[in-house]
């Protein structure tokens, strides 16, 4: 070791780091444990420069032990994140201070007229509540049709989304500038289809899995022979649905399905009957098939037989 | 058509709060993770180095295929994990013919990679082969002594890369109060040569002296290894200066026209600019002047009629 060499450590007590730049590895290698006991000697003394500073600092006695102030950190470390950026003010702070309008806290508890007492500003039981007017006193300016608690139910609502949108239109000016606040986020919901202005509506995960079932009602069985796929649920009401109606009525109810056949016996021999049935179409397809017996043609599929050509062995037996 | 989401319960708002930029931020996490192939010796260094950080790191076990830091593409997928788990700083490892034990270690500014540096690991010793007093120990998640010795890491521009990345994964918090019967663990880097660190973890044993600083002695637990430097990628010269960029950077301004006197106190200058009578903006009064005159002329009317009764009366 070279006693001359000079001794002065670099030393970050923030981080309690130390470097010793002056040391000097020689090169050529002697064994590796005489290389590790180099290097850990060496490296006590830096922790034993560091120790003689953070000791001598002003301590303070606490439950676990004594506790030192440690100075901030000299290194210069690269940040993880970006600074916070500043966000553009809002239209009304914009608005505010043109004005030189000043914030005025508010109170929680606020003198109420109507009842001689102190009632809260917000919540249960609240000074000026919306629903608790008996009477709204008609003005000159009245329509006489209209109804005055409504309209004030809906100006407030119109005054909520009014609100909702500047609160968007801010939100948007301050993500533009990169400094949305951290626990919103602004998502880009559904796009409405062109034309109509409402949104096509999600299909719930229960409604996703009945579509299945909706499907085979279509079919000529009602979905009982179909492949079903793994994991899909059966249907709600599998198979065909038949209502039969009982036979014999319940005392005292209608003979439902005496009721029923009654119905259609009805209109069939009824005066009007020849409306229900289209004399016209009835005719015609008396007539086709007519034609079509005399032709000779029962069946279009069939291939139309030639008499002109004789038939081989047509007089065989003898 | 957008839509304003906020979290909904107060943990989710919590969590979002503590990952937003701010002006004092946490400690660096680390992720742990390594790529199609590990060697034994790898995979122990990787297992070790998360037991080291335990409480600041966060360790993957599944191997990452299309990860290759090196590469222009090969980044997506460390930045997703970055972004997901809130991690700056990453661990890969990998072995192959051309590197074997292979460590990239790498740091993120806004989640996207700011320098890597990559080393090969030789000559490791594992923590379990330490044989030591038990009661020396390290605690898990203390603050450590971080020494570096040698002139390579002051003239070698890897070297001092990887001194400051080292510095970077060792530190943890940055706390303003230390208990000093806490501070149990050193890590000694020395350049051994312009290619090659030998990293240490060594436990403190604090002896007494004469003095209030106890003699310090080091005994080595924990994983030993030689880091080679291989490849690096420093952070380009824009990136690197909005990194390093604080808040205490911009003296604070000199507030104007106050100053601080010891008998009467703080006191302040007003300048008040020269007042032109003739010139000043004189308010929009049109409307007040409507009102005025037809309260004018409201007046007059009833001067006038009480006048005309009065009259009507004094006639009669």
């Amino acid at each position: 070791m070279d006693t001359e060499m000079d001794q002065i450590y670099q030393i970050d007590v923030g981080n309690l780091l130390a470097f010793n730049p002056n040391h000097r590895f020689s090169s050529a290698p002697s064994s590796r444990e005489e290389l590790v006991k180099e290097c850990v000697t060496e490296g006590t003394k830096l922790v034993q420069a560091i120790a003689d500073t953070l000791f001598n600092f002003p301590s303070t006695e606490s439950v676990d032990g004594p506790l030192v102030q440690l100075p901030p950190p000299t290194t210069k470390l690269p940040r993880e994140k970006h600074l916070p950026r500043p966000k553009p003010p809002t239209k009304w702070e914009e608005f505010a201070l043109k004005k030189g309008i000043q914030k005025r806290k508010k109170d929680k508890i606020v003198y109420d007229e109507t009842t001689d007492k102190f009632k809260r500003r917000h919540g249960y039981d609240r000074v000026n509540d919306d629903n608790d007017i008996p009477i709204i006193e008609a003005k000159a300016s009245d329509e006489p049709g209209e109804d005055p608690f409504a309209k004030r139910l809906d100006d407030k609502k119109k005054r909520v989304d009014k609100q909702q949108k500047n609160r968007l239109q801010n939100l948007k000016s301050a993500a533009k500038a990169g400094a949305l606040p951290s626990h919103v986020q602004l998502a880009a919901s559904a796009l409405p289809i062109t034309g109509t202005k409402a949104q096509p509506k999600k299909l719930g995960k229960e409604e996703l899995g009945d579509v299945a079932g909706l499907a085979a009602t279509s079919t000529a069985s009602g979905g009982k022979f179909d492949k079903k796929l793994p994991g899909e649920k059966p249907p709600k009401k599998q198979g065909k649905h038949h209502k039969y109606l009982p036979v014999v009525p319940r005392y005292g109810w209608v003979d439902e399905e005496k009721e029923q056949t009654n119905k259609v016996l009805g209109k069939l021999l009824s005066k009007h009957s020849h409306e229900i049935l289209n004399v016209g179409k009835a005719i015609n397809m008396y007539n086709d098939k007519k034609e079509k017996k005399k032709s000779g043609r029962s069946d279009k599929l069939k291939p139309k037989k030639d008499i002109t050509k004789k038939k081989p062995y047509a007089n065989k037996a003898k | 058509m957008m839509e304003i989401r906020t979290p909904k319960t107060h943990k989710a708002k919590r969590v979002l709060e503590k990952r937003a930029p701010k002006l004092v931020e946490n400690g660096k996490r680390t992720l742990i993770l390594h790529g199609t192939k590990t060697s034994a010796t790898l995979s122990s260094v990787l297992m070790e180095l998360y037991r080291l950080k335990k409480g600041g790191a966060i360790k993957y076990s599944r191997r990452n295929e299309n990860i290759r830091p090196f590469e222009s593409g090969g980044e997506t997928s460390l930045e997703f994990f970055s972004q997901k788990t809130d991690c700056s700083i990453f661990a890969y490892g990998s072995h192959t013919k051309k590197r074997p034990d292979n460590l990239v270690l790498g740091r993120m500014y806004d989640h996207h990679v700011y320098d890597l540096i990559e080393v090969g690991i030789e000559n490791f010793k594992s923590l379990l082969s330490f044989s030591y007093d038990k009661k020396i120990a390290p605690h898990e998640g203390s603050k450590p002594f971080i020494c570096f010795t040698g002139e390579g890491f002051e003239n070698v521009p890897e070297l001092k890369q990887l001194k400051e990345v080292l510095t970077d994964l060792f530190r943890g918090e940055v706390v303003d109060n230390l208990n000093l019967t806490g501070l149990d663990r050193a890590y000694i880097c020395s350049a051994v040569s312009p290619t090659k660190v030998f990293l240490t973890h060594c436990a403190i044993k604090l002896k007494k002296s004469g003095t209030i600083v106890p003699r310090i002695e080091l005994v080595e637990v924990g994983p030993s290894m030689d880091l080679v430097i291989r490849r690096n990628r420093l952070p380009n010269e824009g990136l690197r200066k909005e990194a390093m960029k604080s808040s205490k950077d911009k003296p604070k301004k000199k507030v104007k026209n106050v100053d601080q006197d010891d008998v009467l106190g703080k006191r302040g200058r007003i300048f008040i600019p020269e007042q032109e009578v003739g010139k000043t903006p004189l308010p929009d009064k049109s409307k007040g002047v409507k009102r005025e005159r037809r309260e004018g002329k409201l007046k007059k009317k009833n001067k006038e009629e009480g006048s005309a009764s009065k009259k009507h009366k004094k006639s009669e």
